[in-house]
């Protein structure tokens, strides 16, 4: 006889009958894995960082070029993310609510940023606005630069990050159905103060998360705006640049340093994103918890729920 | 094969849900454990099953001791409320799956659930996936499939519980049908004490992780050992300490003896019977059944008043805790 | 018409336009220039190493990350919770942060000895770093959901765990591993930033079809280099479109659209 183990849910209800070596092994086998390819590189960046003491490492925190580096890079997130947002957030409402022609098609563009290499989309970007790209003599005649320039950083930073908001907003807006926004309605609110009062509060969490996702993405790019920015250190060089520039420099603590500050962005964004599961799922995990009465951490007696879970049943359509 | 059951004890967590349980089910019947939610008669089918492990007590099927056996060799079968129907298979792969994995020859396999698909009467959709067949369908492609493998067991965890009230009837009578040709020892789990009395052999009343009662639905409808059973199997009105069935409760126009002047507060046409809301004189509240050619024989109508007699009123001693509902205190009338 | 306006707007200047001059771009010099584009032999090898290393880290991917989902749903154990959080760390870390870690560990100074730095198994790392999430997030919330009553069923029938596992959990899993498995070859074949620092872009040894974009882009060849991304692009939307016509054909159940 083998213990059973502490349920959640009802897909973690371990089978009593199970055997004890085989979970152990297979426990071993994953965690081995994460280890040797997740934790212990990032564990080993910051021990060798801080290996020559903490001098080095503000030395390079207040080099110029770094500092420029980090606030050129904030910047770009500060402009790309509520461009983002507003857009995203009209986007996934118009796919969700509204039926017009061409709507598969604009879902599909959507995805594109996912499906292209981040130099295809730099590469992509210097075709429209760089020299000889479509708007060149255009841009070129009224002096006004993106390529090798902030503005095709932004327009950079924008196109990787543009799915998140409107990808994570998509399902929270399905999940809520129109029943509250229609209530709204029929007790006299406007669709602008519907909107306001209640559409944008019931689809936060799906907001706030992609707002994560977005910054993450803005601050992380690499590839498209190394097509794009044309790589001048203090001028055109984003924190994620200059960790490479730094590299191949042969300033090793210069990178890592910098490497670190991403690292512990990242490490912040992943806390940020982990507590938002449980605040964004909830809102729709929270009525099926209730309705199906599991209670967290506990073993879950069978087959008391069947009533709630035969209602749902019964809907599906039966003879 | 008979299952005995001894000293049976399940925790989860703090919660027990059955308490040094004890039963004996008769081979080649068909037995119901019919209880409330949370009375533990699911634990215990599962248990049975090997789908569970108890804390404590042992498990018998015939003579062997299957208490630390895996359900894969307890040579059982189940059938899940929801059907638990393999959803990447069509339903003769459903059906075929225990034979298969035995490695039976092909051509016995595909007899054995050509036969078994028209037993259960779903042989035209042998082809289609569970997801395209309605609830009644697969409940009866899953009850197929757990007698393919020949179980001297069947067991059934709330089987008709998911689908709506016709096709449950359908099914239930279907069941029965099934057992009188098969005559597989079947345990089925249900809360709905109408099912248990019109399919059983025998029924096993439980409540809060014990044995209530066990017999026949008859003995039980008529003796039951206590309130709790009174009240859970068939109708019943409360006066005061006793407990009357609403068919005991006479309406008559004279005065007798023991009657009481009621008045006639609501009166509902069910069908064939008629359903009399009555308040009586001592203030309490009734109801009578009353069929319904006697009931347009005394013309019952709204605000008559009539007299009540009840017959064969019900009452238990001083109930013990653990197998009773304990919380309700007989009040005095 | 507000709603909709705006959002082609957006979508179509921010992503539309761009793509549509990429497309242009490799077409324009008309279909000979483009063959040569791709043919050159450096950009061949390119080609071939970036899709045979996708191949097999997603293959690894696959395997890997349904165990690891498995672990993550199924089994128990202290710093559970950390784990499943530090399973996203490969989308919120900076690509190039994860070639500069990996190196740190396997490249010359790693503390292990090896120096994997300017080979293809480094290529291959960076690939498993940043394609970890994919079929683990993909699998995870199916296991979750999992009706373990099929499990059930199919012991009381007599199934061992092994065949449980093969017979029932992995074809109702299978959906899910591919459209992970799909997501991961997606982005393994357009990966730059991890494997820059890594792989040293050794032509004909470890350069990867991203970097033969940046070089033709760097020598002003952007039409070639235009090329090879719709390439990457053709591929990358045959294997998805090709996974999900196996994914419809497997599930027997309703599909919900947009």
């Amino acid at each position: 006889m083998t213990s059973t183990a502490v349920t959640e849910r009802q897909g973690t209800r371990s089978p009593s009958y199970g055997r004890r070596w085989p979970r152990l092994l297979i426990r071993s086998i994953g965690l081995l894995y994460l280890a040797l390819l997740l934790a212990l590189p990032v564990g080993l960046i910051f021990v060798r960082t801080f290996a020559g003491g903490l001098e080095p490492v503000f030395t390079a925190l207040r080099s110029p070029d770094f500092q420029h580096a980090f606030w050129l890079t904030v910047t770009l997130a500060a402009i790309a993310v509520p461009i983002n947002t507003v857009f995203g957030v009209i986007t996934a409402i118009t796919l969700v609510r509204r039926r017009f022609p061409g709507r598969g098609l604009l879902n599909a563009i959507i995805d594109l940023p996912f499906a292209l290499s981040p130099v295809v989309i730099g590469l992509s970007l210097v075709l429209v606005y760089g020299q000889n790209g479509w708007f060149g003599s255009f841009l070129k005649a009224s002096g006004f630069q993106v390529i090798f320039a902030v503005p095709g950083m932004v327009l950079a930073t924008v196109f990787v990050s543009l799915p998140f908001v409107v990808r994570e907003v998509i399902p929270v807006l399905r999940e809520i159905g129109t029943d509250q926004e229609e209530a709204a309605y029929t007790l006299g609110a406007s669709p602008a103060r519907t909107f306001l009062r209640v559409t944008l509060p019931a689809i936060r969490w799906g907001v706030i998360y992609g707002v994560v996702l977005t910054t993450a993405r803005s601050l992380g790019e690499f590839g498209a705006v190394s097509v794009v920015s044309g790589r001048i250190s203090g001028k055109t060089e984003t924190l994620t640049l200059y960790v490479e520039e730094r590299y191949s420099e042969f300033d090793l603590i210069g990178a890592y340093t910098a490497a670190v500050v991403l690292a512990l962005i990242a490490v912040a964004v992943l806390l940020a994103m982990n507590a938002l599961q449980s605040g964004r799922g909830n809102q729709a995990r929270e009525w099926v918890t209730d309705l199906l009465r599991l209670g967290r951490g506990k073993r879950r007696p069978p087959s008391d729920n069947d009533t709630e879970k035969a209602a749902l049943d019964t809907n599906r359509s039966e003879i | 094969m008979a299952i005995v059951i001894e000293h049976i004890t399940k925790r989860f967590g703090d919660f027990v849900a059955l308490d040094n349980v004890s039963l004996t089910v008769p081979d080649g019947e068909l037995t119901a454990l019919l209880g409330p939610s949370g009375s533990g008669k699911s634990t215990l089918l599962r248990i049975i099953a090997g789908l569970e492990v108890p804390d404590r007590g042992t498990v018998m099927l015939g003579d062997r001791d299957v208490t630390n056996v895996p359900p894969q060799r307890r040579g059982i079968g189940f059938v899940f409320q929801h059907y638990a129907p393999f959803k990447h298979m069509t339903v003769r792969d459903n059906v075929a799956f225990g034979l298969t994995i035995r490695k039976r020859p092909r051509d016995e396999v595909k007899a054995r659930v050509h036969d078994l698909l028209s037993l259960v009467q779903i042989e035209q959709f042998a082809d289609r996936y569970p997801s395209q067949l309605s609830g009644g369908q697969r409940q009866r492609m899953a009850l197929a499939r757990a007698l393919a493998v020949e179980p001297e067991v069947l067991l059934l965890d709330e089987p008709f519980g998911a689908l709506d009230a016709r096709v449950r009837k359908e099914l239930r009578a279907w069941l029965r049908r099934l057992h009188d040709e098969t005559h597989v020892t079947t345990v089925f789990v249900t809360h709905d004490q109408e099912e248990a009395m019109e399919v059983a052999d025998g029924i096993v009343v439980m409540n809060k992780g014990a044995i209530v009662q066990v017999g026949p639905p008859r003995e039980l409808y008529e003796h039951p050992a206590n309130e709790f059973v009174m009240g859970f199997i068939g109708e019943v009105n409360r006066l005061g300490d006793a407990w009357v069935r609403p068919h005991d409760i006479d309406i008559l126009f004279d005065e007798v003896p023991d009657s009481v002047e009621a008045l006639v507060e609501r009166v509902v046409y069910l069908g064939f019977e008629v359903r009399v809301e009555l308040l009586r004189r001592d203030g309490s509240r009734v109801w009578a059944e009353v069929p319904r050619d006697q009931a347009e024989q005394l013309e019952l109508r709204e605000g008559q008043i009539v007299n009540t007699r009840a017959r064969d009123a019900r009452t238990f001693p001083a109930s013990d805790s653990s197998q009773s509902s304990a919380s309700e205190q007989p009040t005095s009338a | 018409m507000l709603g909709p306006g705006i959002a082609v707007a957006y979508l179509g200047l921010i992503v539309l336009l761009p793509v549509a001059a990429l497309a242009w771009n490799a077409a324009a010099a008309g279909p000979n220039a483009f063959i040569t584009a791709i043919t050159n032999p450096a950009t061949l090898a390119a080609l071939i190493l970036t899709l045979f290393a996708a191949l097999i880290v997603v293959l690894i991917d696959a395997v890997m990350g349904t165990l690891i989902a498995w672990i993550l749903v199924r089994d128990d154990f202290p710093g559970k919770r950390s784990v499943n959080a530090l399973i996203d760390l490969p989308f919120a870390l900076p690509t190039v942060v994860a070639g500069l870690v990996l190196l740190t560990l396997y490249g010359p100074k790693s503390p292990f000895g090896l120096n994997l730095a300017y080979t293809q198994v480094a290529i291959g790392l960076a690939l498993l770093f940043v394609t970890l999430p994919f079929v683990i997030r993909s699998v995870q919330p199916v296991l979750l959901e999992l009706d373990q009553d099929m499990e059930e069923a199919a012991a009381s029938l007599g199934a061992s765990q092994a065949v449980i596992l093969r017979r029932i959990l992995l074809p109702t899993l299978l959906p899910a591993i591919l459209t992970g498995a799909g997501l991961s070859f997606a982005r393994a074949i357009g990966e730059y930033g991890s494997i820059v620092l890594i792989s040293g872009n050794i032509p004909f040894k470890t350069e990867v079809a991203s970097v033969a974009i940046f070089n033709q882009v760097e020598s002003d060849d952007p039409a070639g280099a235009a090329a090879i991304s719709i390439v990457l692009l053709v591929v990358s939307l045959i294997v998805l479109a090709a996974l999900d016509l196996v994914r419809r054909r497997r599930t027997h159940e309703a599909e919900t659209e947009l």
